[in-house]
């Protein structure tokens, strides 16, 4: 088995400041980035702070920019890479350093408590639900989503622009919306606060988060899209419009969550 | 002494996972304030690396199931050292589970008529797992967590508060369990992110930490899974039952050495993959036990009818349970007729269709293109035998999941019994859903009946900050990823999937040495976010867990599911009736053997005469002529 040495450029610090640090470290064949940030903790700086679980590409817990490139340290093989050239490793862009190569992500989890939930048809018991596999496979795609956050990471709504992030939902949280909207038991209507709460109207479906997704979900064009136009036949459509300002078709809209910040 | 600060609940629930998330549903849902500690971020804990599915007898595939046959499947995968208890309740309740993750949002496979689909599994009669593709685990934990955000929401709207009845603490680690006049009062750790440490007052702790995985050099397993919860137990005073059972699942990845125990599903020959030496012959049916000749195949051609008509055929030989099909992994290539890198062939390009590949495994397809440059579709993987899930556990009470020890609960993998001495595939995501629910409603039961709320005493809290920052503190000491990694080697060299009594007292000699070097490791750097100081304390209880494995591995003598002695190859009908306990005392592990407690009568009914008589000894059968097993509800 060949070794080599692989020369890690790693950004070390906090949230107040930092610098690339350069490190030489073994790299043997078939490995893949996170062993050899693994190697370097356990052989030249074990205080690295690195976010990772499950090392299989399943959990989505180690994003970073890896020569600039939101990806997953598990899934990056190191053959990827021209023998000698180093690799930058730096934190995720849009979210606030806490050290390291470790991100506050808690942006996230607020925008997934701030849209309405699942919501079933109360008639209907556990064990009655049916619904046929061509219905479910809409959804069952976006629920293919781990969590790594790259989408949200790349999208240039809120990359650099942190004053979006108040009312723009980021691409994985649209596609959540996208995802109930598209359940075949869901009830709710979140249409109209998909745009005027979470900021699909931001999206100008220049299909980055798609390019990213380590779970090849086609982000763009199987949901934003589409959920872009069901909000146009439900918001801009005339007829719909009349209906609502004469009283036939009352808004169903399901209300946003309370606390949600606006 | 730093600053802590006292977070007061009703119900602490270590572990975010399957069982930690049921469990805290169950616990808020019955009025309970309820913590969830997470290790990792909220919805990334071991569950999601669950592919398969989850076993539950709801007879949508085939109606012949119902939860007799899942019991007894459950009774002869364990080799019938289950606790027969709980292995009636998951089998009574799991549908109920599945169907109500449903209501919750989940998303599986349909039937054509609509229902949810179920797929074959190694040790099912019947296709009996639930499942989305090969990423079956995603979507539970996935819809639990966005359940747990459901009743968040609820609280917002009634009491102003998302996180007024539950809260997830992500990114926090548990060190110890604090007890008061022989009870639990509370739960002492750290906030990853910032190093600062945190007390909870509670009179209701459920362990749902799952395994033990990173005691072994090749695993499954995510770096969570250092037997934090069977440690805790242990030090605040429960006890731990049949830790010598430890499942080696048969397939994982074995290139890259870097993926080496990367999980391939059993779904692969649940779909029709078979396994082939360097040869190309179809080694199971060499393998065959005496106790499951009768429920498989003996060719090829009756092993590959079964797939279609599995009615008047006998099940392949591939989908014998894991502990069989791992050990003639394990044998293939000691014979010399393994792979190039030491595994053997498992196939389903030559067997499926590519499309169907891709529609029912794209994961797996996903996980070899990307790591190995293997085209799943096209050609054989390289598979290998390694640790993927931990048997023993929390000795606990089956209906309301309390251990041995007032107000602590344990559910999932962190608890003993369930499975036996080797767990069914599909049967994990059951037993989290099942006595997750449970444990949180013991844990209710438990606050409802409690006179006064016990006491966090100072020095008990002193005591665990002091132990928390000794490897920060001390001026020098090992590296402690250097002594994670050798025990991991003693462990996998000398208590794997082989045993042999000398192989074990020599671990058993090396552990003690490493005990003491653990309890002396060094973590280089500050408080916040230091992975290294994290595995320092994580070490603790790998290290004490390995002492109990090992120790019940030396003294059960006999071969049984996860636990194989070269030395004792046979399974004895005397060690059937055996449990072993281990428990703390100073801090000492001491093993004692405690008596079995015999199968109702209506259970044990389920069962031919002539299958109990492998098992049991004459005195235990029951009288000749009994009534026949009954096949329907």
């Amino acid at each position: 088995m060949s070794s080599t040495k692989a020369t890690l450029r790693v950004w070390r610090g906090d949230a107040g400041q930092g610098q690339l640090t350069d490190y030489q470290v073994e790299a043997n064949e078939g490995e893949v980035v996170l062993d050899i940030l693994h190697r370097l903790q356990a052989t030249q700086a074990g205080d690295l702070a690195v976010r990772w679980n499950c090392k299989a590409g399943k959990c989505g817990s180690c994003s970073m920019e890896i020569n600039g490139r939101p990806r997953l340290a598990c899934m990056t093989r190191m053959s990827t890479f021209e023998p000698g050239e180093p690799i930058t490793l730096t934190p995720i862009r849009t979210f606030p350093v806490i050290r390291d190569l470790v991100t506050d992500v808690s942006f996230n989890y607020a925008k997934a408590r701030e849209i309405p939930s699942f919501t079933p048809d109360p008639a209907i018991r556990p064990g009655e639900f049916r619904m046929q596999q061509v219905d479910v496979a809409r959804s069952q795609e976006f629920r293919k989503c781990i969590e790594c956050f790259l989408c949200q990471n790349v999208c240039h709504v809120i990359r650099d622009h942190p004053e979006n992030e108040r009312a723009f939902a980021g691409p994985r949280f649209l596609m959540r919306i996208a995802e109930l909207e598209m359940h075949p038991a869901d009830t709710a209507d979140r249409r109209e606060i998909a745009q005027d709460d979470f900021g699909l109207g931001y999206c100008n479906i220049t299909k980055c988060c798609t390019e990213v997704c380590p779970e090849n979900i086609k982000i763009t064009d199987n949901a934003l899209i589409p959920m872009k136009e069901r909000v146009v036949g439900r918001k801009y459509d005339p007829l719909v419009w009349l209906g609502s300002k004469i009283g036939r078709r009352p808004h169903h809209d399901t209300p946003a969550v309370p606390g949600k910040r606006t | 002494m730093s600053e802590i600060s006292r977070l007061s609940y009703d119900v602490v629930v270590i572990g975010a996972g399957g069982s930690g998330l049921r469990a805290a549903i169950e616990a808020r849902q019955a009025g309970k304030k309820t913590a969830v500690i997470s290790k990792s971020l909220f919805g990334k804990a071991h569950t999601v690396m669950a592919e398969g599915g989850c076993a539950a007898a709801m007879g949508n595939v085939n109606p012949n199931d119902n939860w007799k046959v899942h019991f007894r499947d459950t009774m002869r995968g364990g080799k019938f050292l289950n606790n027969w208890r709980m292995a009636e309740l998951h089998a009574q309740e799991s549908p109920d589970r599945v169907w109500e993750l449903e209501a919750w949002g989940a998303l599986f496979d349909r039937t054509p008529d609509g229902k949810i689909s179920q797929r074959n599994f190694g040790g099912h009669a019947y296709p009996r797992l639930a499942h989305v593709g090969d990423r079956t685990g995603l979507e539970m934990i996935r819809t639990l967590q966005q359940k747990v955000v459901a009743l968040q929401q609820e609280d917002a709207r009634e009491r102003g508060d998302p996180e007024a009845m539950i809260k997830i603490f992500a990114e926090t680690t548990i060190t110890r369990l604090i007890t008061d006049g022989g009870r639990i009062a509370g739960a002492f750790g750290y906030l990853r992110d910032t190093g600062a440490l945190v007390l909870f007052e509670a009179p209701a702790v459920i362990l749902a930490t799952g395994g033990i995985g990173k005691t072994f050099k090749y695993t499954s397993n995510s770096w969570e899974y250092t037997g934090d919860g069977h440690a805790l137990a242990l030090l605040a005073g429960a006890t731990l039952m049949n830790m010598e059972f430890v499942q080696f699942h048969p397939t994982h990845m074995v290139w890259p050495l870097s993926v080496r125990g990367l999980l391939v599903t059993e779904s692969v020959r649940g779909d029709g993959g078979v396994l082939r030496n360097s040869e190309g012959k179809r080694f199971m049916f060499n393998y065959v036990p005496d106790v499951f000749r009768a429920q498989y195949a003996e060719t090829e051609e009756e092993a590959d009818r079964w797939y279609t008509d599995p009615d008047h055929n006998r099940r392949p030989p591939e989908l014998l349970p894991r502990d069989e099909v791992a050990r003639a992994n394990n044998a293939e290539v000691k014979a010399g007729r393994g792979s190039p890198h030491g595994g053997v062939f498992l196939d389903i390009a030559s067997r499926r269709p590519a499309e169907e590949i891709l529609r029912r495994l794209p994961s797996m397809y996903h996980q070899f293109k990307e790591l190995a440059d293997v085209d799943i579709t096209k050609e054989p993987m390289e598979v290998g035998p390694a640790q993927h899930y931990v048997m023993g556990g929390v000795e606990v009470d089956p209906d309301t999941a309390v251990s041995q020890l007032p107000g602590l609960f344990a559910a999932g993998e962190v608890s003993g019994g369930m499975h036996g001495s080797n767990r069914l595939g599909g049967n994990s995501l059951s037993d989290l859903l099942v006595f997750g629910r449970r444990a949180g409603l013991g844990a209710a039961a438990y606050l409802d009946s409690l006179a006064a709320r016990p006491v966090v005493g100072d020095a008990e809290a002193a005591a665990a900050v002091a132990e928390a920052e000794a490897p920060l503190e001390r001026a020098a000491g090992e590296n402690p990823y250097t002594v994670h990694a050798e025990l991991q080697q003693t462990m996998s060299d000398l208590v794997g999937i082989i045993r042999r009594e000398d192989e074990i007292k020599t671990a058993l000699t090396e552990l003690e040495g490493l005990r003491a070097r653990v309890a002396q490791v060094k973590a280089e750097g500050g408080r916040a976010y230091n992975p290294g100081w994290h595995l320092a304390l994580d070490l603790r209880n790998v290290v004490l867990i390995a002492e109990c494995v090992a120790q019940a591995a030396l003294e059960r003598q006999e071969s049984r599911g996860g636990h194989t002695r070269d030395d004792f190859p046979e399974m004895s009908p005397e060690w059937r009736k055996v449990n072993l306990i281990c428990s703390l005392d100073g801090d000492r592990v001491t093993l004692r053997r405690q008596p079995m407690p015999p199968m109702r009568a209506d259970l044990m009914a389920l069962f031919d005469r002539d299958e109990l008589a492998k098992y049991y000894t004459k005195e235990e059968l029951p009288a000749a002529d009994p009534a026949p097993a009954e096949e329907t509800k």
